[in-house]
């Protein structure tokens, strides 16, 4: 039960956050007619939450305080599924995953196929933020880079989906290493500005370079995928894109997974941790983030390449800062470094505005407020990933 | 010779306004080494408050005079309401976190700011009124500078000179550059470091709340999103001067005006913005340090 000092600490709270909000929660004006309308609701809207919030986190704090007092010597239970479930679980799994497109419309085959893409572009990021702990706040312009490749190289050369996606890729990572190459003795914080501002660069030349890339017009009617010269129906050709994507994203989880626990995995995770020791290890600092850098940028690449084909229109418009952000919290949602956290959190953060409309609005709104409170209240992410541990007996060697 | 003397007094106009937002770039990252990005969203609630109180007090039929004063002191009053309230809420929390953690946390408050004045407001341009007056003193002159840009030169001068003085003869700006040195020693000798940074955000808030007034009844209009380009822009102006450095932050700001001003006459009007960016990227390359800062070497 809150005291009487929570209380009246809620209140003041409330009070203050109705003060901060009030000129532009309650007052409207509309400049054209000289007219000014107050919204009262809005008023006692703001008060009732911000005091009801404060009241939680006293509440949030007060139970940390007591379970950090209990669980000393008490480790955390590990979340762990029985063996004998895993096999039954991944087959269910599987057979939704084949079985989705030909139970719904190809309105929710399309929606499942973008928020895939996301996947794998925050699956991408993962390995150069989460990793190699590199906030690139400029990942978007790699995406933009795949797109317009498959699109231009479309238009001028008639090169199919096949051909480009390897193209798309290697664009991607040869961008990553002329960005990354100058960048990347800068310290952290910097290099996010740096990144940010490669990124605005790119979208300006795209918007801007009405002879190359045919401005904010954008290209449209792009091919779809090929299969073998097949002519499919829209139908078809989004069931097939669906299932394209499908195997990319385990494509994905099985290289990055790979990535993650081989030599330049440790390496990129170590770099993290403390730079100094482990150049001290001899690690080569700038070629580990080099690799980072290129690998993160070629999944954006293929993915521009994908997304290029899907909505077979693509314009700067789609490769704002913003895009950046909801893949970096996409990130930061999901847990840096962990690739089960990420993949559920780009479902949860693209499916969910898509099925509820009211939401929609707000969108942006509630991914800014989730890195904040991201970071204060669970900095590891929903499912913090877990590094593998090798320990040595004597009797049995070296075990995981 | 019109032409550039015309680009030159816009290049510093320009640079006026980045300079009055870089200062609070640069107070804040002095202090606790934080890239505050939602300073750019500071400066656009400012604006923003600003055209609301304007258009209530228009209404109520107050004298232009007024209008401007209240205007403009609602501007800063909230701006650093809001400025001291992000501190607390998204930065405190996590001084003692990884490096990547405040910045990660300081780009969504800016993500939220930003959507917060577009669902609570509106996403069109607002026309903004022009609230300066023109002075008759200068109608001689009118042609080759505007009312205006006098009152922002003006406005700039006076925020530098009283930036300067607060910092180096005050009581205060001594415990701000103790705890910018090394805040556990300041703690140790009795200053309450908590306190100092909320002030340093007020100040550069309420700074980025001026800017945001002078930048808006300059240029006529705002929307929520004005505030994301101004904030990289006077970022770039901090760093290329030496961020930390508070006569850096106007020199860089300047040369960062003049730059797009003789850029956007001389050469395109379309890559007014990538000439910023490049400027940026081109001087955390070669000069991370800036003009005015100095290189620090790190004890391991």
């Amino acid at each position: 039960m809150p005291g009487f000092s929570e209380i009246k600490k809620a209140f003041l709270v409330s009070l203050w956050f109705i003060f901060l909000t009030f000129p532009l929660m309650v007052i409207r004006i509309n400049p054209y007619e000289n007219l000014v309308s107050y919204r009262w609701a809005n008023l006692f809207l703001v008060g009732g939450a911000t005091f009801f919030l404060s009241l939680l986190s006293d509440f949030y704090q007060l139970k940390k305080k007591e379970t950090a007092l209990n669980n000393i010597a008490r480790p955390r239970p590990k979340f762990h599924l029985h063996s004998r479930f895993k096999r039954p679980l991944a087959a269910l799994g599987g057979l939704l995953i084949i079985l989705f497109p030909f139970f719904f419309s190809s309105y929710q085959v399309n929606i499942m196929t973008t928020a895939l893409i996301y996947v794998v572009l925050g699956l991408g990021l993962n390995i150069v933020v989460g990793l190699a702990g590199l906030l690139d706040l400029g990942y978007v312009a790699f995406y933009a880079v795949g797109a317009y490749s498959y699109a231009l190289l479309n238009y001028h050369f008639g090169l199919g989906f096949w051909t480009v996606l390897p193209v798309g890729a290697g664009l991607g990572a040869l961008f990553g290493i002329l960005l990354g190459f100058p960048v990347l003795r800068l310290r952290g914080d910097y290099l996010a500005i740096v990144t940010l501002g490669f990124g605005e660069i790119i979208r300006l030349i795209l918007e801007n370079w009405n002879e190359f890339s045919f401005g904010p017009g954008g290209i449209a009617d792009i091919p779809r995928p090929s299969f073998f010269g097949l002519q499919m129906s829209l139908t078809v050709s989004t069931i097939y894109v669906y299932f394209l994507m499908i195997a990319f994203t385990f494509f994905t989880v099985f290289v990055v997974n790979r990535l993650q626990n081989s030599r330049i995995g440790r390496a990129w995770v170590a770099l993290r941790e403390d730079e100094i020791a482990c150049q001290a290890m001899g690690i080569d600092k700038t070629r580990t983030k080099l690799t980072a850098f290129a690998l993160g940028a070629t999944w954006a690449g293929m993915m521009g390449v994908m997304f290029a084909a899907k909505t077979t229109f693509i314009n700067p418009a789609s490769f704002t800062f913003l895009e950046s952000a909801i893949i970096l919290s996409i990130v930061v949602l999901g847990g840096m470094g962990s690739i089960a956290g990420v993949i559920i959190a780009a479902l949860i953060l693209i499916l969910l505005p898509e099925y509820f409309r009211a939401f929609a609005d707000y969108r942006m709104l509630l991914f800014g407020a989730t890195m904040v409170l991201m970071m204060i209240f669970r900095p590891q992410g929903i499912f913090p990933g877990h590094r593998q541990i090798y320990r040595f007996s004597p009797e049995r060697g070296v075990e995981k | 010779m019109d032409y550039f003397f015309e680009l030159f007094l816009g290049g510093m106009t320009r640079g006026s306004i980045y300079a009055l937002i870089a200062l609070g770039y640069t107070m804040v990252y002095g202090i606790i080494g934080l890239i505050n990005f939602a300073h750019g969203e500071i400066y656009m609630i400012g604006a923003f408050t600003a055209l609301i109180i304007a258009s209530v007090l228009a209404v109520a039929g107050m004298p232009d005079f007024a209008i401007l004063a209240l205007a403009t002191l609602a501007a800063i009053v909230y701006s650093a309401a809001y400025g001291f309230t992000i501190e607390k809420i998204a930065y405190r929390p996590l001084r003692s976190a990884p490096r990547l953690s405040p910045l990660i946390s300081a780009i969504g408050m800016s993500i939220f700011l930003q959507n917060y004045v577009l669902l609570a407001q509106t996403s069109d341009f607002m026309p903004f009124p022009s609230l300066i007056p023109d002075f008759t003193f200068m109608e001689p002159y009118a042609h080759i500078i505007g009312s205006s840009e006098i009152v922002i030169f003006g406005v700039t001068a006076l925020a530098m000179a009283f930036l300067t003085v607060l910092i180096k003869f005050t009581r205060i700006g001594k415990a701000m550059r103790a705890t910018a040195q090394d805040q556990k020693m300041a703690m140790l000798v009795g200053i309450n470091i908590n306190k100092i940074i909320s002030v340093t955000f007020v100040i550069g808030s309420s700074l980025a709340a001026l800017g945001g007034v002078l930048i808006a009844s300059y240029i006529g209009q705002i929307n929520f999103y004005i505030g994301f380009i101004a904030g990289i822009k006077a970022f770039t102006g901090a760093v290329l001067g030496g961020i930390g450095s508070i006569p850096g932050a106007v020199l860089g700001s300047f040369i960062l005006g003049w730059t797009e001003s003789f850029a956007t006459g001389y050469i395109s009007s379309d890559y007014e913005d990538v000439f910023a960016f490049s400027l940026l990227v081109l001087i955390l390359i070669f000069r991370p340090a800036g003009i005015l800062g100095r290189t620090e070497s790190k004890k391991v």
